[in-house]
């Protein structure tokens, strides 16, 4: 049987009145939050997991397809997901940098970080916005058979071509279709007149066709160009589905988070904290910022990198 | 809370995330080939990418959201849900997924 010592102690621990977390309860349940929000976003993650090893020779290779950077001509792998981490890195500095003053009472100092994790937390959804259009408009263009398989046109020389290259010649034709639309009629008559032209599976390792058995499934085919839901010229549809959920999912985060911080903001204008007499409201939108940070390391790793 | 002197502890790990997140970017774009051999159904660059991955979130959640300085209850109460459950989520969905269509 317990000492009656420990027992106080039991009851001064759990049986209210004391703090054994030593957190209040608004922090307390916006990591509780946190944390039912962590389980949600690995089971995105895990399910693109699954169904990419499932779809290994169709699934598109994340540096194919993001490869553009405003202003830059021709491929830039990474580069343009590089900066959005970044920016995304740099607004978790800045709140931090809120949070701490927070706690000095630094009303000024708070002001100030907190416009700027908003300035970059905009930043962010907006570049988002631009990836979208640019996956959703669409590159090179692709072949998709009847059997809903996308395969890209390769040359002789082993080298990926656009529809645009296809059409116009090597010369005339760009690395990017621009925003022309094709028809079936055009891509494929030039694809019959060119022997060495071919078609390919867009994965790691995928298995290429024969120029004869190209033409056939090209026949009984279709041309597709950019990405929605159904169809996507970059490979496998799920990619598409799961890059639009999960990068949307995240995204309506970091939107919801910009709308929490100005709410906290405009509280910090008005000086509400500063008669309340502490800022702790502007460490738990701290922790729900630092949180959107920490899933976009995660889909930053899974979805461009692996 | 307030066991920190001045905001060089958080220029410290913004360095840190940033020379990490260059290091990333730079394997991706490189992809040294001595990397690319396979071990453990993967090739040894993504092993890197995801440790590296996880030592960025360690720092976010160690020192941006100010795990480390809490009590260990909450420390408890925070980790170990994710850390039982996330691994066996991703362990369970990865081995039962060869199964798929079969």
């Amino acid at each position: 049987m317990a000492s009656s010592a420990e027992m106080t102690q039991e009851e001064n621990n759990w049986g209210g009145g004391s703090r054994p977390l030593g957190a209040r309860y608004g922090k307390l349940m916006m990591w509780f939050f946190l944390l039912s929000d962590a389980l949600t976003f690995s089971g995105f993650l895990t399910a693109y997991g699954l169904m990419r090893f499932k779809f290994e020779s169709t699934w598109p290779i994340a540096e194919n397809v993001f490869t553009h950077f405003p202003g830059l001509e021709g491929d830039q792998p990474l580069l343009y997901v590089a900066l959005m981490t970044f920016i995304l890195i740099m607004s978790s500095v800045t709140m931090v940098l809120a949070v701490n003053a927070g706690e000095k009472m630094n009303r000024k100092a708070v002001t100030n970080w907190m416009l700027w994790t908003i300035v970059g937390g905009f930043i962010f959804v907006g570049s988002q916005a631009w990836e979208w259009y640019h996956f959703i408009i669409g590159d090179s263009g692709a072949v998709e058979t009847a059997r809903q398989e996308i395969l890209h046109i390769y040359n002789a020389e082993g080298e990926r071509l656009s529809f645009s290259q296809v059409v116009h010649g090597m010369e005339e034709g760009h690395a990017s279709n621009h925003g022309e639309t094709f028809t079936k009629a055009e891509v494929l008559a030039a694809m019959k007149s060119n022997e060495g032209m071919y078609l390919m599976e867009p994965g790691k390792a995928g298995e290429a066709f024969t120029h004869e058995a190209s033409v056939a499934l090209f026949e009984a085919g279709d041309v597709v160009q950019g990405a929605n839901m159904i169809h996507n010229e970059y490979g496998q549809k799920q990619f598409a589905n799961f890059f639009f959920f999960i990068t949307g999912f995240h995204g309506f985060h970091v939107f919801s988070g910009v709308v929490i911080n100005f709410v906290i903001f405009y509280n910090v204008l008005l000086g509400t904290y500063e008669r309340r007499g502490h800022y702790r409201m502007v460490e738990k939108v701290g922790l729900y910022w630092h949180f959107v940070d920490l899933v976009w390391v995660f889909v930053f790793t899974f979805f461009y990198l692996v | 809370m307030s066991d920190h002197n001045g905001t060089w502890w958080i220029w410290k790990v913004f360095w840190i995330l940033l020379v990490i997140t260059g290091v990333e970017v730079a394997l991706g774009i490189v992809k040294p080939e001595f990397m690319l051999t396979q071990v453990i159904g993967t090739s040894v660059l993504n092993i890197l990418f995801i440790l590296l991955t996880l030592v960025k979130a360690a720092y976010i959640v160690q020192i941006f959201m100010h795990v480390k300085f809490e009590k260990k209850g909450l420390k408890y109460a925070l980790y170990l849900p994710t850390l039982i459950l996330i691994p066996y989520l991703t362990f369970i969905l990865l081995t039962e997924g060869t199964y798929l269509f079969q």
